[in-house]
């Protein structure tokens, strides 16, 4: 997606938005809600077209091409999008039709239902799935025609936390069988150890996008190391220390040195003069660190 | 993609789909089965009994001065030997012709105007939207879907409502008289066409607005004058215009065929997600 902007009514969904994502990854598109990550993704699929700027899918534009996008691009929203009324297999069997699964549709329908654990309850109602059940179902509505790109939005929401880990896993799994996944969340930790490319939204533009090494290097180049100590006051003396290049005390003092190296003898000076550390922990910048400091730093741009 | 490349298949798998879910809402279908039945069968029925068994005198002369309103033309087809004959005759032909106008457009209406609206209140719009579909495949076979309940309750309703006038009023006039030519233009050419243009523009209203009740609301408001047209013109039908019919369904189908572009342009798929400017 190249500069694509987006607008109902009022609202600027999508602000120069612009998204690469590389092929058999998994992108996370990071936000708060309203940011443009739910807009992003159907004009992925050709669901919304761009006000302006241009959109490519393996070379496609979706306004014009879209059918053969979507035959290609798999999607569970964030809510279920199922049909109450209709059994797991019917509504499973819907979407086989609509994708012209043709004779393969059957086996097709038990491979995706066994794969996601809900082949036991195919046979009743939706609507008296539970959210787990439904969510496993739309996940396996959404690989039923094999495709290459799969797109999921708050995928895990309304999950409890054994059902948002077991999605999760169901997705890395994907991504290993080779698929190129995006995935929309507010959730930090469930980006966690899952992106390999992040992207922070907010108000419909792209602030940062890289890998999470690659941004939290660029945002913590040197190595943050978190200390606590009886009188926190007196970490102060490591403001402006040779070696340290960032210090800050919310609380508890956080640095950053050039070198793990010098923690050591950082630790005996500190020692030495007379303070009494309780705590010296070095710290590995988290997604949640470094959305917050992306967030902070285009707050401070903008004002 | 234009309006005569549309994957058959796909608007049969909508059809089929809508319908499932239409069978499985018994609170739905339980009503208008009850609607078909009262129409059809009950009042008919009744009416008919009470004419040619229980010989109420005061309805057949009260009939019989309301025939006098009616074209010569259908006055003379009237048949009947007895004045409580030509009074359940003329009943059972020209009388109840609102009934096959009436239950189609009733049932159909209420389908249709939930179909649009309903998937995104479901938020089942969404899953139509990232899928191959075109959206004029979608709205084609919603419109059957919206269709078929309404005027296949209206074919069995008809195929009911004849044997019990042949049982009733057949003793009085001869023999098995029913359906007349009339009724069987009626119910295959003039009816059909009405039903499809009054859904074309339900199905429009119900991509347009944001809750299935307002759409029902909107769609009784505008089904309602093509209920009276069609009503009329369905009554004329019954009544001997002849060859009159012929053009006046032709002109309904014509009319339809309007409706059902203008229908088809008017969803896309902003509309099944509920984020088109003025949803």
């Amino acid at each position: 997606m190249r500069s694509v902007s987006r607008s109902f009514g009022d609202v600027r969904a999508l602000d120069s938005f612009d998204l690469v994502v590389p092929r058999q990854s998994i992108t996370v598109l990071l936000g708060p809600n309203g940011a443009g990550k739910t807009t992003a993704v159907r004009m992925i699929t050709g669901a919304l077209d761009p006000h302006s700027g241009s959109v490519a899918v393996f070379g496609l534009d979706p306004a014009v091409e879209g059918e053969d996008v979507r035959r290609r691009c798999g999607v569970v929203s964030a809510k279920p999008a199922l049909y109450d009324r209709l059994s797991g297999w019917d509504n499973l069997s819907y979407a086989a039709e609509l994708y012209g699964l043709g004779r393969h549709a059957h086996d097709r329908i038990r491979a995706a239902a066994a794969r996601f654990g809900i082949e036991h309850a195919l046979d009743q109602q939706v609507g008296g799935y539970s959210t787990g059940m439904k969510t496993r179902l739309a996940l396996s509505r959404s690989v039923l025609h094999e495709p290459e790109l799969l797109l999921f939005d708050e995928p895990t929401s309304g999950l409890d936390p054994e059902s948002s880990h077991a999605v999760l896993e169901l997705i890395k799994e994907m991504r290993r069988d080779g698929s190129t996944v995006v995935m929309c969340t507010h959730l930090l930790l469930e980006a966690e150890g899952l992106a390999e490319q992040v992207v922070v939204l907010d108000r419909g533009t792209d602030l940062i996008s890289g890998t999470p090494s690659e941004l939290t290097s660029r945002y913590w180049p040197g190595v943050v190391v978190k200390l606590d100590a009886e009188d926190r006051a007196s970490l102060d003396r490591l403001d402006g220390h040779p070696g340290v290049l960032t210090y800050q005390r919310d609380g508890i003092a956080t640095v950053q040195l050039d070198d793990v190296a010098q923690l050591p003898d950082l630790v005996a000076e500190l020692v030495a003069a007379g303070v009494r550390l309780t705590r010296v922990e070095p710290h590995q910048p988290t997604l949640e660190d470094l959305y917050f400091a992306v967030r902070a730093e285009h707050r401070e741009d903008a004002a | 993609m234009n309006a005569f490349s549309m994957d058959t298949s796909r608007i049969a798998t909508v059809t089929r789909t809508e319908l499932k879910q239409l069978i499985g809402a018994k609170d739905f279908w339980i009503p208008m089965v009850f609607l078909g039945g009262l129409f059809f069968l009950f009042i008919p029925t009744v009416l008919l009994l009470s004419i040619t068994s229980v010989g109420d005198i005061g309805a057949v002369q009260q009939i019989s001065q309301a025939l006098e309103v009616l074209p010569q033309t259908a006055q003379d087809a009237i048949k009947g030997d007895s004045e409580a004959g030509k009074a359940s005759y003329a009943l059972a032909v020209y009388l109840f012709a609102p009934i096959a106008v009436v239950v189609p457009l009733t049932i159909s209406t209420a389908v249709g105007a939930a179909t649009i609206v309903g998937e995104r209140e479901r938020g089942t719009g969404e899953f139509l939207a990232h899928s191959p579909a075109d959206v004029k495949e979608i709205y084609i076979g919603k419109l059957i879907a919206s269709l078929l309940p309404g005027y296949a309750t209206t074919i069995v309703g008809f195929g009911l409502y004849s044997l019990i006038v042949n049982t009733i009023v057949g003793p009085e006039v001869g023999g098995w008289f029913f359906p007349t030519r009339e009724w069987w233009v009626l119910m295959l050419w003039v009816v059909p066409p009405f039903l499809a243009l009054t859904l074309s523009i339900v199905l429009r209203l119900s991509a347009r607005v944001k809750s299935t009740a307002a759409a029902q609301q909107a769609s009784g408001l505008v089904s309602l004058p093509l209920i009276m047209v069609a009503y009329s013109q369905s009554t004329g039908a019954l009544f001997g215009a002849g060859r009159a019919t012929v053009y006046i369904g032709a002109i309904a189908w014509f009319m339809a065929g309007i409706g059902l572009w203008r229908g088809m342009k008017a969803v896309n798929r902003s509309r099944l997600l509920g984020v088109a400017d003025g949803i």
